[in-house]
């Protein structure tokens, strides 16, 4: 349990830094920055205080909103992203998510993508509405949103791939 | 009562997530509101550490860039002295209108820039402690740059042009038509200039110099030079295309502004507005 609390706060904090240091300031063709920083909601453990991963998430997009100048939508998006997870798991994982007995390397990797692109998008077009806050610009939001979360999508399953523990 | 608490248990996550949603929400707006974004900004201490940090590695790697740009506008600066000592003997006599000496100058270095976005900020690694107030202009050798709009003691965050909410005077430089400068969000080297009256001789390729209305620039600092233009939908208005000189992607020192008189003329305008 120490060691599980120990490494997402770790999680938490070196894809802050990842992400307002580097990843902010790719601007591939222009405008389209991956928002890996989604990564620590994606991988947040499925069971336990719904409540307290709610409040993670915003404190989580709050921060990176303070690196960004962006006022509060990081936080909204990463708030709706947590707040539907249970949703899309559910959607994605069907039965072995209401067993609760998920670990998401060993998912199929049909589902996995899923549940990984869904979320993404989810959470930039909430992302991206916010920033634009019109409706005029709806073509530009869905423009940003779409390359964005291929984007984003790729690198998250680049670093599931790197980063996960096949055994046990 | 017992059913309200339930109520409130039972649906508590959701409570949890409207209410913090709320509070993103608003923090969105207030950001949107032009000068009122007092919670929430890249100008503290935390952050700042943070980008100037990261800041003294990528200045290391861009030095011969900057050597560069400094040798250009020594170059200019000492052309344009051997023009004025040639000119200066009547300069002497035309003193007492010119306008010299009413700006103040401070350098300043960038250590967090953004480009990509629709409202656009960025970082300066000098504050209150130097002097630099709300409202300052900021510039390049290039051209201009934005207006700062918070400080604190040691950063201050500038809004850059490349902002929705930003509008600079600017005017053309053959002549003294004048519109406002704003950006549509697109392209981080194109900003518009819109409000120019249709009687202006607008061509492609004319220089956009800033006009000295606002209290921030002084008149004639370069902008850009027309791209194209067309009327808007009442047809008495030009909405022109400017390209900027100044590469915003790329911006590493700049000159922050101080209007001396800026009191002074306020206090005037304010008794003719009376």
């Amino acid at each position: 349990m120490n060691s599980k609390l120990i490494s997402n706060i770790s999680r938490f904090v070196i894809l802050i830094f990842l992400q307002v240091l580097i990843l902010n300031n790719i601007n591939f063709a222009g405008y389209i920055n991956p928002y890996l920083y989604v990564l620590f909601i994606l991988l947040y453990p499925f069971t336990g205080n719904q409540s307290l991963f709610l409040f993670v998430s915003f404190l989580l997009g709050v921060s990176i909103d303070i690196f960004e100048d962006s006022g509060g939508i990081n936080a909204a998006a990463c708030l709706v992203a947590a707040f539907i997870r249970p949703n899309l798991l559910r959607f994605s994982f069907g039965i072995s998510y209401d067993h609760q007995n998920i670990r998401l390397a060993n998912t199929p990797f049909g589902s996995k993508v899923s549940y990984v692109f869904l979320m993404v998008l989810v959470h930039h077009f909430v992302l991206f509405s916010l920033e634009m806050f019109s409706l005029n610009h709806i073509l530009l939001i869905l423009k940003k949103t779409i390359f964005s979360s291929i984007f984003t999508v790729i690198l998250v399953l680049l670093s599931l791939t790197l980063f996960s523990r096949k055994y046990r | 009562m017992q059913q309200i608490f339930n109520f409130l248990i039972r649906n508590k996550n959701s409570i949890l997530f409207l209410l913090l949603f709320a509070v993103s929400v608003f923090l969105t707006i207030q950001n949107h509101a032009f000068h009122k974004s007092r919670f929430i900004s890249s100008a503290n201490v935390v952050t700042g550490g943070v980008y100037g940090w990261a800041n003294g590695v990528n200045t290391y790697l861009h030095l011969d860039e900057y050597n560069e740009r400094l040798l250009e506008e020594n170059n200019k600066l000492r052309n344009m002295i051997s023009d004025l000592n040639d000119s200066i003997s009547i300069e002497k006599q035309l003193d007492s209108t010119s306008f010299e000496g009413d700006y103040l100058f401070r350098t300043a270095q960038v250590i967090n820039n953004n480009f990509a976005k629709t409202d656009n900020y960025l970082t300066l690694n000098r504050g209150a402690s130097s002097g630099i107030n709300p409202e300052f202009g900021v510039i390049t050798s290039q051209g201009i740059v934005g207006i700062i709009d918070r400080v604190n003691n040691d950063y201050a965050r500038v809004i850059s042009i490349l902002n929705s909410r930003s509008r600079i005077n600017a005017q053309l430089k053959k002549t003294n038509h004048f519109g406002s400068l704003i950006w549509d969000g697109k392209d981080p080297n194109i900003v518009q200039l819109i409000d120019v009256p249709r009687q202006a001789p607008v061509q492609k390729g004319d220089t956009i110099i800033t006009g000295g209305r606002s209290l921030i620039f002084p008149k004639g600092l370069p902008v850009g030079k027309i791209l194209d233009f067309s009327l808007d939908e009442t047809q008495s208005y030009y909405t022109i295309n400017i390209e900027l000189f100044n590469d915003m992607t790329n911006i590493g020192y700049v000159y922050v502004i101080e209007n001396v008189n800026k009191e002074a003329i306020q206090e005037l305008q304010e008794i003719n507005e009376q």
